[in-house]
């Protein structure tokens, strides 16, 4: 068996540069992120979260640099084959369909692989989904629509997961609920790559996280140590 | 009236096909007139050439000329869509004339024979308030079953789901796994076959001739724009409706039967721009 530090990384993001139009945005990001860890991007807004996943995902016009998932190189595929090579992304605005209801909202994502949670499981862990089976996707509340979101991605097979600030503008009681989803899932071996500005809240989930500041990785920090980076933390983060 | 609900029929069909494209593809198909007349064409060409008859063009004419559609579609539409919908709309109105011109070409405009299939002869279907021929009374009906099924697949299904996906947020559904252009592609083959499905019911009634796509087209998009752009329900519902407005308006004032669509389409603009059953 594998050592987990010395197994080749799940995923392996190396120089990548990635530009909207003219504006040059991602600057030599590297990340690696190992088979069921949970690794979050912190930074300020704009620092290139979203970019980050949006070029994993084959969604920047322009990329160059190396994504490797699995060992396979992504960086030239279009954004339904990388989908279909094993990764699941939940977008910042989260991407909810207003002319599906829930149900056909969660079945959209078609399956890629074997391993996905079952219906069954998926309504256990999101009993809202259920009950609201017909309603228009869009017509749930903030936090039910970001269950849904990352709920829809857990169906395919999917091993790695991007996440992409699920608990922007929601109340501290449905964060604390989406915390406990996040640690759930870890526990049933999903890898997750998370978005954050939040570190309290990723401190609370997270195996490591990376900074990033002006389309650059500035810092890795192993959640053992973040207590003693506070300072560090909140100078990077401007909170 | 009757002849006002046969129109409506194809009133239906065609601007469906038009909304199903607007839908994916963010364009006006302007050549949907001229796909319209290739489907009755080709169900004279099987008919004259192979003695194909109308049944069998009825489903292999909508097959040939969605076909054709789609390597419009991969060929040349395809190349546009990073240019902007005018782009696409001055292609696909161009191809709509060069298409006309090359029928007017090999057949002249004069117009070519058709006949009902001879199951329709001697019928007629009495509705108690209207009689009608038994050959129109079938294109209603089959208009009406493929706009049902057209909408059934839509609203009801899986693909139907990855449609209306595709066309509120295109880029995500395709980060989903999905292969979005090749939806499109087949979309649009799709709304082409609806078009020449109609285009073969059509033939037995209005003779075969390269025109007969530009006369009715631009009512169609007087349709799509009342029924709201790329709405379904809307531009079935009011392709029949304008139908019948428009056969009610040939036998109370005939004079305002060719222009009451249009007023009809500028007080819907001036009172909602988005359409009866648009999105705004
Ligand atoms: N669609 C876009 N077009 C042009 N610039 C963009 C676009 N999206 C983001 N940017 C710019 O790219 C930079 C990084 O943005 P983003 O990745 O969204 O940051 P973050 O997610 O960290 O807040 C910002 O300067 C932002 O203004
Ligand atoms: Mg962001």
């Amino acid at each position: 068996m594998l050592d987990a530090t010395t197994a080749p990384p799940l995923l392996k993001i190396d120089a990548l540069e990635a530009w909207y139009g003219e504006s040059h945005v991602l600057h030599g990001v590297g990340i690696e992120v190992r088979q069921g860890e949970v690794v979050t991007l912190l930074g300020r807004n704009g620092a290139g979260k979203t970019t980050t996943l949006r070029s994993i995902m084959g969604l920047v016009g322009r990329r160059t640099g190396s994504i490797a998932y699995e060992g396979r190189e992504m960086i030239g595929l279009r954004s339904d084959l990388i989908a279909r090579a094993g990764i699941g992304y939940c977008p910042e605005e989260r991407g909810i369909f207003a002319s599906l209801d829930v149900t056909e909202n969660l079945m959209l994502p078609p399956v890629v692989r074997a391993g996905g949670l079952d219906l069954p499981t998926i309504y256990a862990l999101f009993p809202n989904l259920k009950e609201r089976a017909r309603s228009p996707g869009t017509k749930l509340s903030g936090g039910e629509q970001q269950m849904l979101a990352i709920a829809r991605i857990l169906r395919t097979g999917a091993r790695l997961l991007l996440l992409d600030e699920p608990t922007e503008g929601l109340a501290p009681v449905i964060v604390q609920q989406i915390g406990a989803m996040i640690r759930e899932i870890k526990q049933r071996g999903f890898t997750v790559l998370l978005v954050e500005q939040n570190f309290r809240f990723a401190q609370t989930v997270a195996d490591r996280h990376y900074v990033m500041e002006h389309g650059r990785v500035v810092d890795m920090v192993p959640n053992s140590d973040m207590a003693s980076n506070v300072e560090r933390l909140h100078e990077y983060l401007g909170v | 009236m009757v002849l006002g609900l046969v129109n409506g029929a194809f009133y239906a069909l065609l601007s469906l096909g038009l909304a199903v494209i607007f839908g994916m593809l963010n364009v006006v198909n302007f050549s949907h007139g001229a796909l319209f007349m290739m489907g009755a064409f080709v169900a004279w060409m099987l008919l004259n050439w192979l003695g194909i008859g109308y049944w069998w063009a009825l489903l292999l004419s909508p097959l040939i000329v969605g076909t054709f559609g789609v390597l419009l579609e991969r060929l040349m539409i395809s190349r546009l869509y990073k240019l902007g919908h005018l782009y696409g709309m001055l292609l696909t109105f161009g191809l709509g004339l060069i298409i006309e011109g090359v029928f007017r070409n090999e057949f002249g405009s004069s117009g070519l024979p058709y006949s009902p299939p001879p199951e329709f002869r001697a019928l007629t279907v009495d509705f108690g308030f209207m009689i009608l021929p038994g050959y129109r009374a079938w294109v209603v009906l089959a208009s009406l079953i493929v706009c049902l099924a057209t909408w059934v697949v839509i609203e009801k299904t899986r693909l139907g789901s990855y449609l209306r996906a595709a066309t509120e947020r295109a880029e995500l559904v395709q980060a989903f796994g999905i292969n979005v252009p090749r939806m499109i592609t087949l979309t649009y083959g799709g709304g082409v076959a609806l078009a020449a499905f109609a285009g073969v019911l059509a033939a037995p009634i209005y003779s075969v001739n390269p025109n007969m796509g530009s006369n009715f087209i631009i009512t169609v998009f007087a349709v799509v724009v009342i029924g709201g752009m790329g709405s379904i329900l809307g531009s079935v519902v009011t392709g029949f409706a304008l139908g019948m407005i428009e056969g009610f308006a040939r036998v109370v004032y005939p004079e305002a039967s060719a222009t009451v669509v249009f007023v009809i389409m500028a007080v819907v603009l001036l009172t909602r721009p988005a359409g009866l059953f648009g999105r705004a």
